[in-house]
């Protein structure tokens, strides 16, 4: 009789790269039940998802467009976990950035365009880090839980936002709540022709490079990755592990708060309540199933909103509803959670 | 009778290395078998093959005659195993007696009285002094062993394995050890005890297994052998000579002053009870005595990792700073931790181990430079015959190639002063014989050096000056030449050799 057998130590070297296609295999089998529920074949839909919108090129050009946030906030919540240090909190950080970018955005009449959005990406990023400081203080000098002050945050700033949208920043114009729309010269240019790909996308590839680079290459980025391995002795090594995870915690913060620059300035041209349907949250799932590596962040970022671009067309021929592609990345992270862990041991068939 | 244990042909590869060789290993039942080699030769690999946390690339293991596979630890457990490895695994915030039960509860429901009665009624059984209802984290590490043997035991093991046991013991405890093992002996259980020290083997074992490069050298029964023999069949040719230090005349200044220190521990014990002491310029200061008398506090303060209540410590006139790891090796301060754990970052490389501590010296504007970085590493790996490549991830190196790659980030760069705290544990003839080259060469170059040790022996080789640590202070000072073990040990129990 043959019988499963789970052992530990470290899964064959041939076995790692396939792990996240192993997670998107069996998320996708697990999915295809509520597929078949809603109504439709499991194989079409894994079309719709996967394959047709990177056979148009309009499609394509929405997976730029919708990996651009989630992008960002991957990289930001990446350089948090890094050194241990988790924060949960981008979908806030997010909004702060987008406050300042509107704010600025607002105010930009006359200022030629390079000025007016280097503006705003500077408020967006510094906003997000201001966000982002109180949890990492609290963290580096009272070694209070950042999970629980970066989470509780979050509705914070959602109460804020609404409560600007409804008061002083309600459109005089429309009296919807949302703020009034930025500048024309504030308006990120479109960087793919009849497209809605926007200098937003360059701003994060470049942002995921940089910290490539930082987390390689650079003094800074060895600490961050010694201090995640191994606090202890990062200390006995002469780090200054709490300067160092503070720092990480805002520059965390202000890459988080360009996502929500990026939806002001290149999407929605003003601050809405809706502007993120949790960015910072995805951002978390990205940054996961990247490994918390750079390239592998990248690619889960293009990978999530190819799932994402996938939904809708499913949704469209197929009439599955669209929040699919929410449960397929709840599932995937918990699939890659659960191979992550598998990673650990080895699978062998025995008697 | 058969072999309780016999392991035919094994062989373990990790990547292009094989750590072990077509080995043939067997166990008698009611021996103690020793199992020697020199650093990396693959003890404790085909210890973790014997135990299921490895898989052999080829070979075959039985047990009682039977062949056997373990894929995992829980099924040598059930086939009678026990392990206790050089890094412990225990959950530290748990007392001594849910550490033992964990993962072998036996019904559902706990009773933590029942629980702990059981555990105390094994340890009786063999005289372990414990008390199960410590905590572990709290414990020393002598005692942390005692509650991974007791562990095992709990499980009903036949064959215990200790993988360097004693590396981490006093003296006074490796007799304990050696009781508890001869009582286990009694009762008709194998055990398999690796160590770099022959003079254990000798004392304990009845038959030695020696391995070098992943072979079997040798096998022979202890009593049929000598203490040269094994060493030479361990490094393969005629072994080193002892340094010894014979110069104790030179009078330096003093380079490390340390003053009237006095720290609380987190409970409110007192470990330090106005310690003072002073080393020279070319000077070796050993400090003696029984684990947990203040030893761990006293280096956890020189190394920046502790501040204590009160009191001082210079170095060459400068005041060292507490709690500032950077700016104690800054002041040219060489460290080496007792707990290897600590002071290397498994999950890095070689090379970024090497370079960390001073990793100013490697960086141009914040930019690593890769260059000087692996240069760095392969002139160390060279200078201190560290069996590994700069990018090798620390964790995958051998425990005494670990401890080298603290030598020889700290050694390597000229220190005014060394903290040398169990600077050889864990490491073999050879390796510790360099170490104490190293130590000498320090000496002789004129820098401070305090020798924090266990090994009794090691002291009175390496000091000049012999400091016995009480309690949390100096209780005698003896030079080398008119050093007396029996004195030294009195003091080291706490004794008033002159009352
Ligand atoms: N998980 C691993 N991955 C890669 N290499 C390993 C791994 N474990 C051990 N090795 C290598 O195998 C060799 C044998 O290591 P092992 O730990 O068995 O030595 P040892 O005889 O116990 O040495 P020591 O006396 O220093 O503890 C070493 O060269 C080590 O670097
Ligand atoms: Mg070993």
């Amino acid at each position: 009789m043959l019988n499963l057998k789970i052992e530990r130590g470290p899964a064959p070297l041939w076995l790692r790269p396939l792990i996240p296609v192993i997670a998107v295999v069996v998320t996708f089998a697990l999915v295809s039940v509520l597929i078949l529920w809603a109504g439709a074949s499991p194989f079409d839909a894994v079309y719709q998802l996967l394959i047709n919108p990177l056979t148009r090129t309009s499609a394509r050009a929405d997976i730029l467009m919708m990996a651009t946030p989630i992008l960002l906030t991957g990289v930001a919540v990446a350089v948090a976990f890094v050194c241990g240090y988790y924060n949960i909190g981008a979908e806030g950080q997010l909004y702060a950035g987008a406050i300042f970018a509107a704010w600025v955005g607002v105010n930009a009449e006359g200022l030629p365009p390079v000025v007016a959005i280097g503006l705003m990406l500077i408020a967006g990023f510094l906003a997000g880090m201001l966000w982002a400081l109180l949890p990492a203080l609290l963290k580096s000098w009272l070694s209070v839980d950042e999970v629980v002050t970066t989470l509780l945050l979050n509705s914070v700033m959602l109460f804020i936002v609404s409560a600007l949208l409804n008061g002083p920043w309600r459109d005089p114009v429309s009296g919807w709540p949302q703020s009034p729309t930025i500048a024309l010269n504030a308006q990120f240019p479109v960087i793919i022709a009849r497209s809605r790909v926007h200098l937003g996308f360059i701003v994060a590839v470049v942002v995921a490079l940089a910290v490539w680079w930082m987390l390689a290459r650079t003094r800074f980025g060895l600490e961050l990755r010694a201090i995640g391995k191994n606090r202890e002795a990062a200390q006995f090594l002469g780090i200054p592990v709490r300067r160092r995870v503070l720092a990480a915690a805002l520059i965390s913060g202000g890459i988080a708060g360009l996502a929500g620059v990026g939806e002001v300035g290149g999407i929605h041209y003003y601050l809405i309540g809706s502007l993120s349907p949790g960015f910072g949250y995805t951002g978390i799932i990205v940054a996961t199933l990247g490994a918390l590596t750079m390239p592998g962040v990248m690619l889960s970022a293009l990978f999530l909103a190819l799932i994402n671009r996938g939904a809708i067309s499913a949704n469209r021929e197929l009439d599955v509803p669209v929040y699919l592609s929410d449960v397929i990345q709840a599932a995937l992270l918990l699939v890659t959670l659960a191979v992550l862990l598998l990673n650990r041991y080895r699978i062998r068939w025995g008697r | 009778m058969p072999p309780i244990i016999e392991m035919r042909g094994i062989t373990k590869r990790f990547g292009a290395l094989t750590a072990n060789d077509g080995i043939d290993f067997s166990i008698e039942p009611g021996e103690i078998h020793a199992l020697l080699g020199e650093n990396g030769a693959g003890k404790s690999t085909l210890m973790k093959i014997l135990y299921g946390l490895y898989q052999p690339d080829a070979g075959e293991i039985r047990i009682n005659g039977q062949p056997v596979r373990l894929t995992s630890p829980a099924e040598a457990i059930v086939s009678g195993i026990g392990f206790v490895s050089q890094h412990f695994a225990l959950v530290p915030k748990f007392t001594v007696a849910e550490n033992v039960v964990l993962g072998h509860e036996g019904s559902r429901t706990l009773h933590p009285t029942a629980m702990s009665t059981t555990v105390m009624e094994t340890a009786a059984s063999l005289r372990l002094l414990i008390d199960v209802n410590a905590i572990v984290g709290r414990l020393s590490v002598g005692e942390q062993q005692r509650v991974e043997i007791l562990k095992a035991l709990y499980r009903d093991c036949k064959v215990l394995i200790m993988d360097e046991p004693t590396a981490v013991l006093a003296p006074g405890d490796i007799a304990a050890l050696f009781d508890i093992l001869r009582v286990l002996q009694g009762r008709g259980m194998s055990v398999i005890i690796i160590t770099h020290k022959l003079d254990e083997v000798f004392a304990i074992s009845q038959r030695v297994t020696v391995l070098r490069l992943g072979k079997v050298v040798g096998e022979v029964r202890t009593q049929d052998s000598t203490p040269a023999a094994l060493a030479q069949m361990m490094v393969g040719r005629q072994t080193v000579t002892v340094a010894r230090n014979t110069d104790h005349r030179r009078q330096d200044a003093v380079k490390l002053d340390v003053r009237d220190l006095r720290l609380t521990d987190k409970r409110g014990g007192l470990r330090l009870r106005g310690l003072s002491l002073e080393v020279r310029g070319g000077e070796i200061v050993g400090v003696a005595g029984v684990a947990g008398n203040g030893q761990s506090e006293l280096v956890s303060v020189l190394t920046g990792m502790a501040a204590p209540d009160s009191g001082s410590v210079t170095v060459g006139g400068a005041p060292l700073p507490f709690r500032d790891p950077k700016a104690v090796s800054r002041l040219k301060v060489a460290r080496i931790p007792e707990d290897r754990l600590k002071g290397v970052i498994g999950d890095l490389s070689v090379q970024d181990n090497l370079m960390l501590e001073s990793v100013e010296d490697f960086t141009r504007m914040g930019h690593l430079d890769r260059a000087r970085i692996r240069a760095n590493a392969e002139a160390l790996i060279r200078a201190f015959q560290i069996k590994a490549a700069p990018t090798d991830l620390a964790r995958t190196l051998s425990g005494g190639n670990i401890q080298k790659i603290i030598l020889a980030r700290s050694l390597g760069h000229a220190p005014e002063v060394v903290i040398a705290a169990q600077p050889t544990r864990g490491l073999d003839i050879g390796a510790t014989e360099y170490v104490h080259q190293k130590l000498l060469e320090q000496k002789e170059r004129g820098a401070a050096i305090l020798l924090i040790s266990e090994d009794l022996e090691e002291i009175l080789l390496l000091s000049d000056r012999i400091l016995v640590i009480y309690e949390g202070r100096i209780a005698g000072t003896f030079a080398a030449q008119d050093a007396q073990i029996d004195q030294i040990g009195a003091l080291m129990t706490g004794a008033h050799p002159h009352a």
